[in-house]
């Protein structure tokens, strides 16, 4: 248990690692990183001053570990646009993600698990029918179109949700399924497949044998088997979706750190994009790392 | 003798209906199993010994297209006409219950022991609490010699030995005292030293509870010291069956002749079951006459048809010519 | 495996036909397939198969509905926009960029992830050490987020795009492709043409390639919608294709402004978007179960 904690957090530490360095060779490749950083409108006196900062004189790889330094200690820059510094920016904004975030990935299982249980079931059957179509459709559509038409039907057509803000539960309802809708599909997928090999396993039938109710097989012992392998992609659904989050923000005007990295590139707010992809991309890898501890506590064979 | 048997299956015929035709994989066999009596199925795998005990069950897989015929009465009642409710809730566990082949793969590897082996008495309402039940699971476990049961209960299937699990499954079977037991090869996938104690202990069972057991195998030596009486498959149907020692002394089959020598005895080189010479018939397209007639030493002309039950003496039936000729 | 006579069967012996040796006409997707030859027809035929100029203005004729409604005319079949372009003109038109887009991002990631696949999975060791981390480092960063930073630093257009898209999508070749070669390398045959003496690049091309083909093939169908998907969400935010250029994603961009005045804006594209997703998958789906039942969990 410990060897496999201090492998998954060693591993982690290296992926961050190369976020870092992806994002610092990205920051440089355009030539002229101080222009990216600055306002057009900068002074001469600022540009100086930036230059003397990040060390433009010294080689590339010394360069990088300033970056590096400096990002270790929480300093991004200075967020022009908002006049505060980048790091406290994307903090201040990371909740209203996560918590979207969550809302969706809790609408793509509440959708996902009795769909994709219910299709191995009754294979074959209407259930199952309807679990391929939501499953086709899912991956054909962007989750911003799936987005722009809940706006168009529930806020414009119905007038039941409002379109934009995030002033209380009735906000997250319309962004969250829209952001859920894309890993309904894989997820159910995953669930059924799971479901369709459990049920037909040896000790499904041992426990059948001994009359087991039906209802306590499929959703008590069946489901806790088909359960472990959606568990291990869960961190890459719930990674998704903060990538996601930059796309379904924008349409839902949603004050989260997917929006704000998305204005900040508009403005060229670059401190801000640099700190919230960094951020983003630490969570996307403990998320993964999360998903692989709990996997050992689901699944006792792995547990020493 | 009592005068109903146990378990009386008549004409018993398990088709699997699929995409590329119907396979019979059991095709109108008939046989008896008494109180406190051992049935011995014996063949090749895929003679459809398996089939016959999950029809008897009708756990059938779910989507392999099945379809039972015929009758399997037990204490007189039939089970065929039973719904699948009243299967699971009246039959399987209280009236019959299933010892599978592999031990490995026949306990739920995320649930513990005590979970597993507690349930049945708890659907079958002979305790009601949880806590009743683990009592109940522990003098089960102890009931099938698992040392210290109490701390084991606490175990998952994966913290247990080959023999270990046999015994775990063995416990929830029996869990609920059933009338019928069935044991599909309850010892093929164990050492040797391990079979035979998983064979004494079903036997110390049947002694404490006069519990009918049917013991499927391929193996004929391993039912001589358990078995009452012996039906051979082959390809589906019943083509021998007698008492154990009718079936040794006398057997009249040639399939029963070569699976008998098959078996190794002291001071004889060991002849493995490969000796017979070819493949059992595919069970999609059966020959017309008699199913081992193709790989038969001794076929006759009048094999291509079936041959008709004879009564050797002592309830020794065989379906061959040779036997019915004499 | 004994290696007693001359390897003779050196030619790979159980390489899987070509497809279209084994192509079944029986059971296949022929809607998905028309709608993608259609996608195919408009992304060549252009501006020539446009009713009207997809840029044209014509104030006078803005927010025109589809045809069957009742303000509706035959001139704009699927209606106009904001600013009285007809809305069916610029899905052609967009069916262009979506196709060169997938052209190009799709040829790029799949050559570069291929080869990388294959000298990982071919070769072993560091090497395969190497561009795994590699691939899981680029992985530790969501694919959109890569490709918002890399918008920032670059102009955004259509070569920004595609560089994102190749930047995002090479591991997923890189992964599969070596998984393939390092079950391919034990096979016998390709032992048998080691013994024989052949260079790693015969073996490379003669027997490895040709064997991966059927998988790359059902590989790049699948990413042809998301592909388009991706280029669309670029566009849609505003860093992808630039106006005067036009694509669905940046159609979507423009009618969200009009949403409550004209529903056809944003509902035509996507469904233009989904359609072509949607096809593509099923023709990549049919396609896997064509040329390799086994492996249906690609």
């Amino acid at each position: 248990m410990k060897a496999i904690f201090a492998k998954g957090l060693l591993n982690a530490a290296i992926s961050i690692l190369g976020a870092s360095l992806i994002i610092f060779v990205i920051s440089r490749l355009s030539g002229d990183p101080v222009s990216l950083m600055l306002p057009m409108e900068a002074p001469q006196s600022a540009i100086d001053a930036l230059k003397q900062e990040l060390g433009l004189d010294r080689p590339l790889w010394e360069q990088y570990f300033i970056f590096l330094w400096k990002a270790l200690q929480g300093d991004f820059g200075q967020s022009y646009r908002w006049q505060m510094p980048a790091l406290a920016l994307v903090f201040e904004r990371l909740p209203a993600t996560i918590y979207l975030a969550t809302a969706a990935f809790a609408f793509s299982l509440v959708l996902a698990i009795p769909l994709g249980v219910l299709s191995a079931v009754y294979r074959g059957s209407w259930i199952d029918q309807i679990g391929r179509i939501i499953a086709m459709l899912g991956q054909a559509v962007p989750s911003f179109w799936v987005g722009l038409i809940l706006i168009l039907v529930f806020a414009v057509g119905l007038q039941w949700l409002p379109a934009f803000g995030a002033d209380g539960v009735q906000h997250v309802i319309l962004p969250a399924i829209a952001l859920g809708w894309y890993p309904v599909a894989a997820q159910t997928r995953i669930i059924r497949s799971g479901m369709l090999e459990v049920l037909d396993s040896d000790y499904i039938r041992m426990g059948r044998s001994v009359g087991t109710p039906e209802r306590l097989l499929v959703w008590k012992y069946a489901f806790r088997n088909a359960l472990l392998p959606l568990v291990t992609i869960m961190g890459v659904y719930f990674a998704s979706m903060l990538s996601g989050a930059f796309v379904v923000e924008t349409v839902f005007a949603w004050p989260g750190l997917g929006r704000t990295v998305v204005e900040a590139v508009f403005s060229r707010d670059y401190p801000v994009v640099q700190a919230g992809v960094l951020v983003t991309s630490i969570l996307f890898v403990l998320s993964n790392f999360l998903v692989d501890l709990s996997y050992s506590i689901i699944d006792p064979r792995i547990r020493l | 003798m009592s005068a109903t048997p146990l378990l009386q299956v008549e004409n018993l015929q398990t088709h699997l209906h699929l995409r590329r035709g119907v396979v019979k994989a059991v095709d109108g066999i008939s046989f008896e199993v008494n109180e406190g009596e051992t049935l011995g199925i014996v063949g090749e795998s895929g003679s459809g010994k398996t089939m016959t005990c999950l029809s008897i069950l009708q756990l059938l897989p779910i989507h392999g297209g099945g379809k039972i015929a015929g009758s399997v009465r037990l204490d007189g009642e039939e089970l065929l006409q039973l719904g699948e409710e009243e299967m699971a809730r009246r039959v399987r566990g209280p009236k019959v219950a299933m010892i599978s082949q592999d031990p490995m793969t026949s306990l739920n590897p995320v649930f513990t022991v005590g979970d597993q082996v507690s349930r049945p008495f708890l659907y079958h309402k002979l305790v009601k609490t949880v806590r009743d039940a683990m009592v109940a699971a522990a003098a089960g476990l102890r009931r099938v010699r698992i040392p210290s049961p109490e701390r084991r209960l606490k175990s998952y299937p994966h913290q247990f030995s080959g023999g270990m699990r046999q015994r775990v499954v063995t416990a929830m079977a029996i869990a609920c005292s059933p009338r019928l037991l069935i044991a599909d090869e309850p010892t093929t996938a164990l050492d040797v030293t391990i079979q035979v104690q998983i064979m004494s202990l079903l036997r110390s069972i049947q002694n404490d509870s006069k519990v009918g057991i049917i013991l499927i195998t391929h193996d004929l030596s391993i039912v001589a010291g358990l078995c009452h009486r012996i039906a051979v498959m082959y390809a589906g149907r019943i083509i021998e069956t007698g008492k154990v020692r009718d079936i040794y002394r006398n057997a009249q089959h040639p399939y029963t002749q070569a699976l008998l020598d098959a078996i190794p005895h002291l001071g004889r080189k060991r002849r493995r079951l490969a000796a017979i010479p070819g493949q059992p018939p595919n069970l999609m397209d059966l020959p017309n006459g008699c199913r081992f007639a193709p790989r038969c030493p001794r076929r006759m002309a009048v094999c291509d048809e079936y041959p008709p039950a004879t009564d050797v003496g002592g309830g020794h039936t065989v379906n061959c010519w040779l036997a019915a000729k004499q | 495996m004994s290696v007693t006579s001359a390897p003779t069967p050196v030619t790979a012996a159980d390489a899987p036909l070509p497809f279209f040796v084994r192509f079944r006409l029986k059971g296949a997707p022929w809607i998905p397939i028309l709608i993608l030859v259609l996608v195919l027809i408009a992304a060549v035929g252009g501006e020539g198969l446009t009713p009207h100029d997809p840029n044209g203005l014509n104030l006078g004729a803005a927010f025109k509905p589809p045809f069957w409604q009742a303000a509706g005319t035959y001139d704009y079949l699927l209606g106009t926009d904001n600013l009285g372009r007809d809305v069916l003109s610029r899905i052609i038109a967009g069916a262009r960029v979506s196709a060169i887009v997938a052209l190009y991002a799709i040829a790029f990631s799949g050559a570069i992830g291929t080869m990388l696949g294959i000298i990982a999975g071919y070769f072993g060791g560091i090497i395969d050490t190497t561009i795994i981390r590699i691939a899981e480092i680029k992985m530790a960063i969501p694919g959109l987020a890569l490709a918002l930073i890399f918008s920032a630093t670059m102009d955004p257009g259509l070569s920004t795009v595609v560089i994102v898209i190749v930047l995002t999508y090479w591991t997923w070749y890189c992964r599969i492709i070596r998984s393939e070669v390092l079950s391919l390398r034990e096979r016998d045959y390709v032992s048998f043409a080691k013994v024989a003496g052949c260079g790693s690049i015969t073996i490379f091309f003669r027997h490895l390639l040709p064997n991966i083909f059927n998988t790359l093939l059902v590989l790049m169908t699948l990413q042809v919608g998301q592909v388009i998907i991706f280029e669309a969400s670029l566009s849609f935010l505003g860093l992808g294709i630039q106006a005067p250029d036009t694509s669905w994603g940046l159609m979507l961009s423009d009618a969200r402004q009009y949403i409550t005045y004209a529903w056809w804006g944003i509902t035509m594209p996507g469904i233009a978007i989904m359609l072509t997703c949607l096809s593509s998958n099923l023709v990549g789906d049919w396609l896997r179960d064509l040329l390799d039942p086994k492996r249906r969990q690609l």
